[in-house]
């Protein structure tokens, strides 16, 4: 372990609130409130989208007004008004031609709040990012670089525009219209996104990272990502979320599909810290999201997750092992406080011979907070060998907490081998005072045992990343103990 | 060094420590005997600042400061160490990781900058040889699947790195074979020095065949009933503890 924690993750505990919790004045452009076939149509106009695009955005928006919002997570909180929210919010000073040079100061000066700034992004991390604010993508770094390379990193607005063969291909092919209520949502208004393709044999040379920002208050924000890893390729990705702190709950539904063909290997790795509402529950995003991959013969999809922020989560990122010795991995950590609520595991479906997958996850819960892992393990009739391990650790914290797990395993083939751990443990008076006689502070104790419990997992996490998220796992507790 | 004037502790409302006077001088090994029950546990845990503890009546100075109102980590910080009877353990966190937060927070409270990475693999090579620690054993979780002897010997590599003024082993002999025991009290005895002292908690008077003090102390119903030398812990082994209860028990009828 090299130097990042000590000095400098003792200056972030000075601050005990959110500290993303800012609101930039950027003149934006909202649609009005409430949610029909004609502001459906407004957003795919706005975007220029052509008419394959906005059909399929129709479609998808008439099966979701027969679909009801599932209740049967973990979870407590009044149902968002769909008709009481705005679905498109964009800065105004976002040119479709943008530059670098061309984004507003304001919005630089936001990124820089946020501890990105994008210039340093581009000299020193080798980190090519795309950043989608409220609803739309307002700067993609590194384009050039990437291109030499055939790869292509933009926004899904663009992509729709600029490569529509491969978009209007995959879009919707993992996570259909009418997979889920908030997908079937998503697939009908969604603002932006990413959109990546790595051409067969690439390797691609740098993290690609998106970082989403709600801004505007009174919005959803509906990305869309869409990845495409050709045969033999590799990538790894990054994103990151944030949002400023209100006293209303902002819905946040995004959906992310993966493809891995043969041979490819795909690293999605996510730190989300969406405003988690006050200590007192007043206020946080409504995090509900659908990611899920699908892996060709010998292809392999990691999922690795660090979620501290959001107010209610519902989010399952799974892979579908569908060819032979393909190989699926969701690494899991999941932090609640106050009164934070979180429902979050996997599915992993094998479906060809000799798949396998594995499952860690580390669920942290503190103040009056519920966290739940729910998974599932599923053996297809002709998955043959197919072989899971699922290890799932809860940590508590104080008293009036919870930890939940509901594993689910349906094993169709008698060769199925599946192995599920879990453990359930509580950071003691005694853990603390031991850290304390030693010189150690509570606050740097409680860090030093909660990094310890999550190793597992931040180890699977770029090194970058694994500095932002052990940061945040520090700041999303404090007080948690008296 | 340390100064225990008329300290009086309990927990939870229930009285423990009933009024003990004690002096340590730098360069002084104190022995602190006595039945269960008696409140060794007990001074060791309000010495370091153990939250649960409440002082009720007297005070504790180190170096004439009155601690009373300093957290653990702040008597740590100024060299108060314990070695614990029941090391706690701390999943996924590395004896060297740990140790080195420690260091490096005790040297920011002394507005100190962190251990150069090579100043700290120096020291734990160090001390590591001096507890004749397997260095593999330093990337092994704290305390996690270590035997009872491992644990001990941890606590001993703690205190070596630490270097602190005022070290009080609570029970370090328990669970220890021969062995373990010689080199525990080896590395205690290479770390003694004129500028600090040693308060050893036990039961019985084997480990003080090792580590030898200059004072003996009995401990028993929360207050310090006898004093004497070394000799005190050899008459404690061969007569019990009985006679001492006896003499106290008639003392306060």
């Amino acid at each position: 372990m090299s130097k990042y924690t000590e000095d400098d993750l003792r200056e972030e505990l000075k601050t005990k609130e959110y500290e993303y919790g800012f609101f930039t004045d950027i003149e934006s452009e909202t649609f009005p409130i409430g949610l029909n076939e004609d502001i459906v149509r407004a957003i795919s106009k706005k975007k220029d989208e052509p008419e394959w695009m906005t059909e399929w955005r129709l479609e998808a928006f008439k099966v979701w007004k027969t679909m009801k919002e599932p209740d049967w997570a973990n979870v407590n909180y009044k149902k968002p008004d769909f008709q009481a929210i705005a679905y498109y919010s964009a800065p105004v000073a976002v040119d479709p031609n943008k530059t670098l040079d061309d984004v507003d100061p304001d919005l630089l000066a936001m990124y820089k709040k946020l501890g990105i700034s994008v210039d340093e992004q581009k000299k020193m991390n080798n980190v090519a990012m795309d950043i989608v604010v409220d609803s739309v993508s307002v700067a993609t770094t590194f384009k050039k670089t990437l291109s030499e390379k055939g790869i292509i990193f933009m926004s899904i607005s663009e992509a729709i525009k600029e490569h529509p063969e491969l978009v209007r291909k995959y879009i919707g092919s993992i996570v259909p219209t009418t997979d889920n209520f908030y997908a079937a949502l998503n697939s009908a208004v969604f603002s932006d996104g990413s959109f990546c393709y790595i051409p067969k044999g690439v390797r691609c040379p740098m993290e690609l990272s998106t970082y989403f920002r709600i801004n505007q208050g009174g919005t959803g924000q509906f990305e869309r990502t869409l990845l495409i890893a050709d045969e033999g390729s590799y990538v790894s990705y990054l994103e990151g979320c944030t949002a400023p702190s209100r006293d209303e709950n902002q819905l946040h539904a995004a959906v992310v599909e993966l493809i891995a063909m043969d041979d490819a290997e795909i690293k999605y790795s996510t730190v989300q810290n969406w405003y988690p509402g006050s200590a007192e529950g007043k206020g946080g995003v409504y995090n509900f999201v659908t990611k899920r991959g699908l892996c060709e013969k010998n292809a392999k999809i990691s999922w690795t997750q660090v979620e501290t922020g959001s107010a209610v989560t519902w989010k399952y990122p799974s892979c579908i092992l569908k060819g032979d010795n393909s190989v699926g991995e969701f690494y899991s950590i999941a932090v609640t406080n106050n009164y934070q609520q979180a429902d979050t595991g996997t599915k992993m479906i094998h479906l060809g011979k000799n798949t396998k997958s594995t499952i860690i996850s580390k669920g942290i819960s503190a103040g009056k907070s519920h966290n739940s892992y729910r998974g599932l393990v599923q053996i297809g009739s002709r998955a043959d060998n197919a072989r899971n391990f699922s290890q799932c650790d809860s940590l508590l914290m104080g008293n009036e907490c919870g930890a939940h797990t509901f594993p689910y395993i349906e094993a169709k083939n008698k060769t199925a081998q599946i192995e599920h751990e879990a453990t359930t443990s509580k950071i003691g008076e005694d853990q603390i005072f031991y850290c304390n006689q030693r010189g150690i502070d509570t606050e740097k104790a409680i860090a030093l045992i909660v990094n310890g419990f999550s190793k597992d997992v931040l180890n699977k996490l770029p090194m970058e990343f694994a500095v932002e998220a052990q940061k945040l796992l520090e700041i999303s507790l404090e007080g948690s103990v008296g | 060094m340390l100064k225990i004037n008329n300290l009086h502790a309990s927990v939870e409302d229930k009285s423990i420590l009933k009024g003990i006077n004690l002096e340590v001088k730098a360069g002084e090994v104190h022995a602190i005997m006595g039945p269960n029950g008696s409140g060794k546990s007990t001074l060791a845990s309000v010495i370091a600042g153990k939250e649960e503890y409440e002082v009720t009546d007297g005070n504790i100075l180190l170096d004439n400061e009155d601690i009373e109102d300093l957290a653990a980590e702040e008597r740590a910080h100024k060299g108060v160490f314990l070695s614990f009877q029941y090391p706690v353990e701390i999943p996924g966190v590395s004896v060297t990781n740990f140790m080195k937060t420690a260091i490096n927070q005790t040297r920011k409270a002394k507005g100190l900058e962190d251990m150069p990475a090579k100043e700290m693999l120096q020291l734990i090579r160090e001390k590591s040889e001096l507890l004749e620690i397997d260095r593999k054993f330093l990337s092994r979780s704290l305390n996690e699947g270590f035997s009872g002897g491992e644990k001990k010997r941890n606590e001993i590599f703690q205190m070596a790195m630490l270097e602190p003024k005022l070290a009080i082993l609570d029970e370090t002999d328990s669970g220890l074979d021969i062995d373990a025991l010689r080199i525990v009290a080896n590395g205690v005895n290479k770390l003694k020095s004129k500028d600090n002292a040693v308060i050893v908690i036990t039961h019985y008077q084997r480990l003080l065949d090792y580590i030898v003090p200059d004072f003996v102390h009995v401990l028993y119903n929360g207050k310090i009933v006898k004093s004497g030398g070394k000799e005190l812990a050899h008459e404690l082994e061969e007569k019990g503890y009985d006679w001492i209860k006896e003499e106290e028990d008639a003392k306060n009828n």
